[in-house]
Order: C-alpha cells, then sequence, then structure tokens
C-alpha cells in the first residue's frame, strides 16, 4: 500500500476533512480512527464521517493540533475480514437489470451471478439514514446513473451507480440502476442498530428463489 | 387521556418539534437537525425553567396557536410576534401562565421567520437517536404539526424562579446578513475572482431557503475545476455551490454527505441569524481566518 500521509483540510472552526489516497487507504485510516477512539486516544470528536476517498472529524476543538498529529500516523492495516458477512436476499426482478446486463455485455443470468458472486463492503453512508455506499463489484462492471432520476424509487431496491451498489431503506427520488428488491429492512429506529448496514460492514447478495450449487 | 399535553389549534406555515439535535450518527447518513436558532432555544427554555436541551416548538413566517390541556407555563422568543392568551396581549420573550383551556396564539412574526415555543415540562415527544427534532430531509421525529396534533409535555419540574433571565433582548434580526466565512476545504475548486465574487459582491436570501440549506440569489461562482468531486462529509455551515454556481449554505437538516465542492464554512455562532433572515435580505459574506 502507499504510505502517502494524509492531506488533512480545514473545514471551519471545529473540523478536518482527511484525504486519503483511495478507498482501501480510506477503510484503513478510517479503522484507525475507530481504534483510536476506542483506545481513548483521539482527542474528543463529534462525528467521524467516512466517504469515497475522504474522512470528515466533525466537532473537533483543536482541529489545526490534530491535523498535524494525524500527519505522523503510520497508516493502520485494513480491518481484519473476521466474522460473517451481512447476506442480503434479493428478486433480481429490477426495471433496469437487462440494461446493466447489456452494460456489462453478459447475459442477465450472468450478471445475477456476478452480483451475488461479489463480497462487498459498506464504504460509507450518507444519502438518506442507512443508505449504504458498497464497495466490492471489479471497477468494469461500473455503471452510469440513469439519465433521468425516477421520481420514486421503492424501499428495499438494489441498485448500482458508479462503482457503488446501494439498497434505498426507503422511497425516494433516485437515479440510481434498479437491479433487485430485498424484504431486508435496512432502517428502523426501533431497533439497536437502527441500521443493518454500517460503515465497514461486509454484506453478500444471495439471489432470493435461485439454488445455487452447494446451497440449501 | 393525559393532561399534560398541548393541542396544535392552528398549525402555522410549517410548525415542528425541535431541540438541539441528534449528535453522532452522521455517519450512517443521519442529518443533525435540531432548532435552527438554537440561542433562541435555549434562552426560552430557561425562561420557563426547563433544561436547555428540553424540546420546543419552532414556527415558521405565520405563527401557531395551542390549547393546553393543564395550565402551563409558555415562553415565546425566537422571531419578535404577537403573543395572546384567549384574545388577551401577553409578553413575548418571557414566561407567561396560559390557563388550563386557553388558547395561546402566536401571531406573524414581525421580524424574522422563525418563533420558538417553550412550554413548562417539555414537548415529550419520543426521542429517535437521542432528539425529539423533526428532520425534513430524512423524515425523523415527529411530523410537521397539524391542527388537532397532541403534542405530550414532560412533567414540569422546574424551581428556579421563571420570568427572566440575566440576557440582554434580542434586538430582531438586522437588515442585512453579514456571514463570517472561513475559505475551504475546496476554495481550490473555483477560480480566484470567484473567490472575490463571494466576499465582494451582494447576495440576496432566496425563497427556496428552508431548514437544509439558505439558497442564495447574486453572482454564480466560477469553478477553476471541472469534473466531479467524489462525495464527502458536510459540515454545518457549509457553502456549497451547485452547478448553477449558487452558494447554498447548509442549515441543521443539510445531508450529511454531498458531491458539490465546499468553498466556504460560515461560522456558526451567524447560522442563527442565517435561519432568521426572511427572502429578500441583503447577504454579505466577510473572510475569516
Amino acid at each position: 500500500m502507499r504510505t502517502t500521509a494524509p492531506r488533512a483540510l480545514r473545514v471551519g472552526e471545529r473540523a478536518l476533512l482527511v484525504e486519503l489516497a483511495g478507498g482501501e487507504e480510506t477503510e484503513a485510516f478510517h479503522a484507525e480512527l475507530l481504534r483510536r477512539r476506542a483506545a481513548g486516544t483521539l482527542p474528543a470528536v463529534r462525528e467521524i464521517v467516512p466517504a469515497a476517498r475522504t474522512v470528515l472529524l466533525d466537532g473537533v476543538a483543536d482541529p489545526d493540533r490534530l491535523a498535524a498529529e494525524l500527519s505522523d500516523w503510520e497508516p493502520g492495516p485494513l480491518p481484519a475480514r473476521v466474522g460473517g458477512a451481512v447476506e442480503i436476499p434479493v428478486r433480481y426482478d429490477g426495471p433496469d437489470l437487462a440494461e446493466v446486463a447489456a452494460l456489462w455485455g453478459v447475459s442477465v443470468e450472468a450478471a445475477v451471478r456476478i452480483h451475488t458472486a461479489a463480497e462487498f463492503r459498506v464504504a460509507f453512508c450518507g444519502f438518506a439514514p442507512g443508505f449504504g455506499y458498497l464497495t466490492g463489484l471489479d471497477e468494469r462492471y461500473g455503471v452510469p446513473r440513469r439519465a433521468t432520476p425516477r421520481t420514486a424509487v421503492p424501499a428495499g431496491s438494489v441498485a448500482l451507480a458508479g462503482p457503488y451498489t446501494g439498497v434505498y431503506p426507503r422511497s425516494s427520488p433516485g437515479g440510481w440502476q434498479l437491479i433487485g428488491t430485498t424484504d431486508a429492512v435496512l432502517w428502523d429506529t426501533g431497533r439497536e442498530p437502527a441500521a443493518l448496514l454500517a460503515p465497514g460492514t461486509r454484506v453478500r447478495f444471495a439471489a432470493e428463489g435461485v439454488v445455487t450449487g452447494g446451497g440449501r | 387521556m393525559t393532561d399534560r399535553a398541548v393541542v396544535v389549534v392552528r398549525a402555522g406555515a410549517l410548525t415542528t418539534v425541535q431541540d438541539l439535535g441528534r449528535s453522532g450518527y452522521a455517519h450512517l447518513g443521519v442529518p443533525r437537525s435540531g432548532a435552527l436558532d438554537p440561542a433562541a432555544v435555549r434562552l426560552v427554555n430557561r425562561l420557563v425553567g426547563n433544561p436547555e436541551t428540553a424540546a420546543v416548538l419552532e414556527t415558521t413566517v405565520d405563527g401557531c396557536a395551542l390549547r393546553p390541556r393543564r395550565t402551563v407555563t409558555v415562553a415565546v422568543g425566537g422571531a419578535p410576534c404577537p403573543v395572546r392568551v384567549d384574545g388577551h396581549p401577553a409578553a413575548w420573550g418571557t414566561a407567561v401562565r396560559v390557563p388550563a383551556g386557553s388558547v395561546l396564539e402566536i401571531g406573524a412574526a414581525t421580524r424574522g421567520l422563525r418563533a420558538y415555543v417553550a412550554i413548562g415540562g417539555g414537548v415529550d415527544v419520543a426521542p429517535v437517536l437521542g432528539s425529539r427534532s423533526t428532520d425534513l430531509l430524512s423524515g425523523l421525529g415527529p411530523p410537521p404539526a397539524a391542527e388537532e396534533t397532541v403534542l405530550p409535555l414532560g412533567p414540569d419540574t422546574a424551581t428556579a424562579v421563571r420570568g427572566s433571565v440575566d440576557a440582554p433582548p434580542w434586538p430582531g434580526p438586522s437588515d442585512e446578513l453579514v456571514l463570517r466565512v472561513r475559505f475551504g476545504p475546496r476554495d481550490d475548486w473555483f477560480t480566484a475572482a470567484a473567490l472575490r465574487t463571494l466576499v465582494t459582491r451582494a447576495y440576496r436570501v432566496s425563497s427556496a431557503s428552508n431548514r437544509i440549506g439558505l439558497r442564495l440569489e447574486g453572482p454564480a461562482l466560477e469553478r477553476a475545476l471541472r469534473g466531479e468531486l467524489a462525495s464527502e462529509g458536510m459540515v454545518l455551515g457549509a457553502v456549497q455551490v451547485p452547478p448553477d454556481g449558487r452558494p447554498v449554505v447548509f442549515l441543521a437538516d443539510h445531508p450529511t454527505t454531498g458531491g458539490y465542492p465546499v468553498v466556504g464554512v460560515v461560522r456558526e455562532a451567524d447560522l442563527g441569524a442565517a435561519a432568521q433572515a426572511v427572502p429578500g435580505t441583503p447577504v454579505r459574506f466577510t473572510p475569516v481566518r
């Protein structure tokens, strides 16, 4: 891994935006922040918000001092992949599935196999509570957003945009390519934790009603 | 049925339950939410003897009317407005006793936009992720008040002497909104001319402003860099510049991540005034370090 020191940009009076070289470095840096917070060696921070290539630290008493500290950090290793992934059952019946398969140059069946074979990780959340941006598909499977967003995407829609897969926690407007539907509840404030997917969570999608080789 | 409640008689344009917001869930996509003018919330809560964190009502433009089921102490602050109890004038900005069954009428703001109504005991709707605030971006918290909405109250445990606190009377919003802005983190996405434009030219508050952002009308800010910025975390007060070049100052219900560059961040202390600026108010940004 590259060992470029992260670049910390000031954001107003109380925040820092730490820029990293790429997605993996961002995940590793985020994990390092959480380790230090758990160990009590990180100054008090109100929010730690990972994104595609940055981590925002908001509610920091002395951002310049923290920025100076960060530059000395050794890049931590990527978090170990221990424990099982969250499995999300999907009916691959989305209105854009055929178009996505065509963009990938494969059959619909093969597209489903590609999507269910990948192991995903929640890179970050945003857009709506419980909406995770999942990475894990090979780069060549990136797809553009739809030219015209839909005014209402149903809750539980499994969708693709750019390098990401996402699941809509509730009905909302959206421009992602819809490939399927799940009954999994992504967000429920009556539940602890409310979010099924948090940054760092590993995820697999399983085709519902499709019997795979060794599976049940 | 408990009598520890108020009934909404007139909901007004937009009346929501607000406290000081949700902290610690931005990484799950949960906005901070909370009152747009938190100083006003702290003050009205102190006036009725509530903790500063108690939930209050935030009205927009034309106030609201409430009927308490038991006798309560209330205080109205934020935007100056007429206050009446059963048609009789009552004081703004101080504790007022409202007998059970009477109607408390909070009239249209005479200056500013948002009035805050603290009620002894606080509005006691169920908290969601540690806050009772209505978040209009993501739909968390109670829905905006409607006619006949019943809002439960907490037990009134005030022990402090009520009616006055040692706070200077708020003069109301000024004719011009001055926002102190610190450039960054993405000022390098804009031309030097655009940065000068932001801090020298006049803007105006757009009527499209809401709890998510203060939208501004005025000269567009030209970008030096084309292309797309990868989504990144957003803070309160961020001045985000969408493709049309007109800056938007993020307020409490702002999204937690965004893909448009943030040219600068407004001081948090200036955002209460931003939330009280009526559409058409002139806006001037002044750079700070």
